[in-house]
Formats: structure tokens, sequence, C-alpha cells
């Protein structure tokens, strides 16, 4: 269990305004992950645990490059087919604000851990691949950190976070899952709508 | 002391299983958790024993001691650990990597002073994790029905047979200043707990069901160990329910319905 988390701080180094959608899938996760790196150890508000401005930082830099929708789907998994148009929006709303808010604070963990990327392996017209990383720190085996990324017409855009193995995403399914049995698709918007409303009020409570 | 304790383990059996019966028979849809009442209650057990002792004395620790302590510290447990890391690879049949553990342990209790020093990592010599749970996955043996246990936590059936195993073979135990011996172990348990005190405030954020997603977690986490970081990629949901069985017994039938 040790080292099961403790580097989810890695999840979201993905970040970065300007792109081209030729830029290679490797390419674009080494750009974001180097320029968020670079702007958290320059804030020494968000490595005191400030998760507004981390949460910031995330909003503007990494989000662009992830595919909520197809997040949420994965996340939800055979119950996805279930909802209409307008739940499928809803869900992937609520589950962004949780994974956002959540995430962010990984950040603040941030201390000196490098990355290293490994060799992507991708034949020509591959449209879906993972990109593998590593966080290292001495003494403890690095901490592997992949990225399931995919293609679109904007660029390649990730859709699933893979720390020491556990997918943030598919983490998810069983309890998921397990809501929408008790309350259907709308139950499971509410569950993580309250879940979110919950962070919120302690976070500003915390604030001031 | 000794027999304090096991009346006190013996109180809590006792409220954890009384808890179970009531809770036992309303939550058993998943095939991985079969006994999810009984680890539910488990769990609740193991949540209060960490509010009130591991978690406080941990941070404690994290609060006392300044980062080459703990450096020096986690260190020492980890040359000591690397020593049986090496023989589950051998036994995995991983040799090269074995070779790499138990030079790890040759350089750091050498070079390293007596492992307090992690001067193999900068040589090139990285640092794995290995145990017999997961040693026997790689032979084959099922993980089996997952568990919860208290103070050593998330547990399958094969991984805690692994456990037992592990614990069996760990030469701190077999130390004889028995009051050296116990504050080792004592001190071991902070750190570890320690070195996850970052993670408790994201699990408390993310997860809906706090159980349900350490589960989860430690079952991911488990399967990705015995692959060595390469397991199957799974993103339609396979591994729920008994998709899984299907799609071992023959893998080129697709496993959805």
């Amino acid at each position: 269990m040790k080292h099961l988390f403790s580097l989810v701080a890695g999840v979201f180094f993905l970040c970065g305004n300007a792109f081209s959608s030729d830029e290679a899938p490797d390419v674009m996760v080494k750009r974001v992950t180097d320029e968020v790196l670079g702007i958290v150890r320059a804030d020494k508000d968000i490595q005191s645990g400030n998760s507004k401005k981390a949460v910031e930082l995330v909003e503007t830099k990494v989000l662009p490059h992830f595919n909520f929708n197809r997040m949420t789907a994965l996340a939800v998994g055979r119950d996805w087919n279930k909802a209409n148009p307008d739940q499928k929006k809803r869900l992937a709303k609520e589950f962004e604000t949780l994974l956002v808010r959540t995430y962010s604070n990984a950040l603040t963990a941030y201390r000196s851990q490098t990355v290293t990327y490994k060799p992507l392996k991708m034949q020509p017209g591959d449209t879906d691949v993972m990109v593998r990383t590593e966080i290292r720190q001495p003494g403890q085996q690095a901490v592997q950190l992949d990225y399931g990324v995919e293609k679109s017409d904007s660029g390649w855009k990730v859709y699933d976070v893979v720390v020491a193995g556990i997918s943030l995403v598919t983490n998810y399914r069983e309890t998921f899952a397990q809501e929408v049995r008790s309350g259907g698709i709308d139950g499971l918007i509410a569950s993580i709508a309250a879940k979110n409303k919950q962070i919120e009020a302690r976070s500003e409570k915390k604030q001031g | 002391m000794k027999k304090m304790f096991a009346k006190s383990v013996k109180s809590v059996a006792a409220l954890a299983v009384a808890a179970a019966l009531s809770g036992g028979a309303m939550a058993a849809d998943n095939p991985k958790d079969p006994a999810e009442g009984f680890n539910r209650a488990m769990f609740a057990v193991n949540e209060g024993l960490d509010t009130v002792i591991a978690k406080p004395l941990a941070q404690g620790y994290d609060y006392v001691a300044p980062l080459p302590v703990k450096a020096v510290v986690g260190n020492f447990f980890s040359n000591i650990a690397d020593l049986m890391i090496g023989v589950n690879n051998l036994l995995q049949g991983k040799p090269g990597q074995a070779a790499n553990d138990w030079g790890r342990v040759l350089v750091n209790t050498t070079i390293g002073i007596g492992g307090t020093f992690d001067v193999a990592s900068e040589m090139g010599l990285d640092k794995h994790y290995e145990d017999f749970g997961q040693t026997m996955g790689v032979w084959g043996v099922d993980e089996g029905a997952y568990l919860f246990w208290p103070v050593i936590g998330p547990r399958t059936v094969r991984d805690t047979a692994g456990f037992v195993v592990d614990t069996y073979t760990d030469p701190v135990p077999y130390y004889d200043d028995v009051p050296v011996r116990n504050t080792a172990i004592g001190l071991r348990y902070i750190d570890q707990r320690a070195a996850l005190l970052p993670t408790d405030k994201i699990i408390e954020e993310g997860a809906l069901d706090k159980y349900a997603y350490i589960r989860d977690a430690y079952l991911q986490h488990r399967r990705n160990a015995v692959y060595d970081g390469n397991p199957p990629r799974d993103l339609e949901g396979t591994t729920n329910g008994k998709a899984p069985v299907e799609l071992k017994s023959s893998p080129e039938k697709p496993a959805g319905r």
C-alpha cells in the first residue's frame, strides 16, 4: 500500500495551452508535464497546500487536454448507455468537478520527484495509445504513471490516468454501478453532486 | 500486556462478528467481495483504530522527524526488505532482478553504512517491491476473495497467505534484543503509515464510498504488481462480475453479453 497513491501528484501534471494537432501524444504529455511542474516548483502557495490555486492551475492548463465525456463513460461502464444525452452531460460535469477538486490536492504534494518517459509503443495510424511515464524518487520503486490518450480533431486527449496500475477512472466503476442499481442514473448524479458540495463547503470553511 | 492485548482483540473480533451478522445480508452482489458485510465491519474497526492510534502517531512522527531522519529510517527498513524481495524475484523466475536486489543490499549495507543511505539507487540499481503474494500470483494462484483485516488492512485470500509467509521470513522479528526489536517493528509501521498520509486527503475527497474505493484500488494495484506493471488492459468492465472467468477459459470469445 505504501506507494499506492503517494504520487498521485503526477496525475494532473499534464497541462499547457498552445498545441498543434500534429504533435505526437508522448510529446504532448511531456510538454504539459514540464510546464505544470515548472509552475508548481515556482509557486510556494501551491506547495504549501493552497488547493484553490491548484484547482485554477488544473482547470486552465490541464482540462483542455482531457476528454471528460469519454472518461465518464469509462467510469460508468455498461450503465452509460442507459443515460439520455442530458443525463450524460450532467454526469460528465459532476464527475469532472469531483476529479479536478480531488486531484488538484495531489499537486500540492509535489516536492522534488522527477518524471521519466518510456519509449512510446505506437503503430502508424493508431488513434488510441498508452503514454507511459515514471515518477522517480531515491530509495523507492518508481511509481508508474500512465495516460490513456486518444486522437481527436483538436489533438490528442487524455481519457484515462493510471497510477501504480490503478485507473483513477475505472476505480469508480463498482461504486457507480452500485449507485445506479439503487437510484438510477439520476441517483448517481445526485450522489456525486452531493459529494462535490460537501468538499466545496469544507474547503470554503478552511479558507475563511 | 499480552493478555490484555489478546482480550481486546477478542472483544474487537466479537464486535466485528456481530456487525457482520447484522450487515452481512445487505451486500453480497460483488463476486470479488463475497464477505462484504464482514469486511465493512472490519473496515470500520480499522478506521477506528487508525483514527485513535496509527494516524496520530504517524502525524506526530511526520511533524517531529526532520526529512533526513525520515529518509534514514525509510532506507534502513527498505534495505532489510530488499533481501526477501530478491528471493521473491528469484522464485518468480527473474534472476536478473534478484541479482539487482541483492546487489542493492550489498552496496547499501557497506557503502550505504548499514542501509541508512540508498547509494545503490544512485548507481542505477533500481528499487523493486515483491512479496510472496505476488510470487504466488505469478505461479498462477488465483487471488480469491477480498478480505479486510484490522491493522494489516486489505488482503485477498492469496495475499493473506502471502503475508503470513512474508511475516515468517521477515528478519526483523528474529532480532534477539526484545525492546530493540519491538521498537523497530513499531517504527517501521509508523513510517509506513506516515508515507500514506498525503493519500488520506485524496481518498477522503475523491471517494463516494471509501470502503469500495480502497477495495477496488487495492485489487487493481495488486493485479498490476503481479504483472510487473503490464497487466492486460480492461476498458469494457470485463473484470467486473463473472466475465474474467469466461475470458480466461476462452480468450478468443468476446466477453460481452
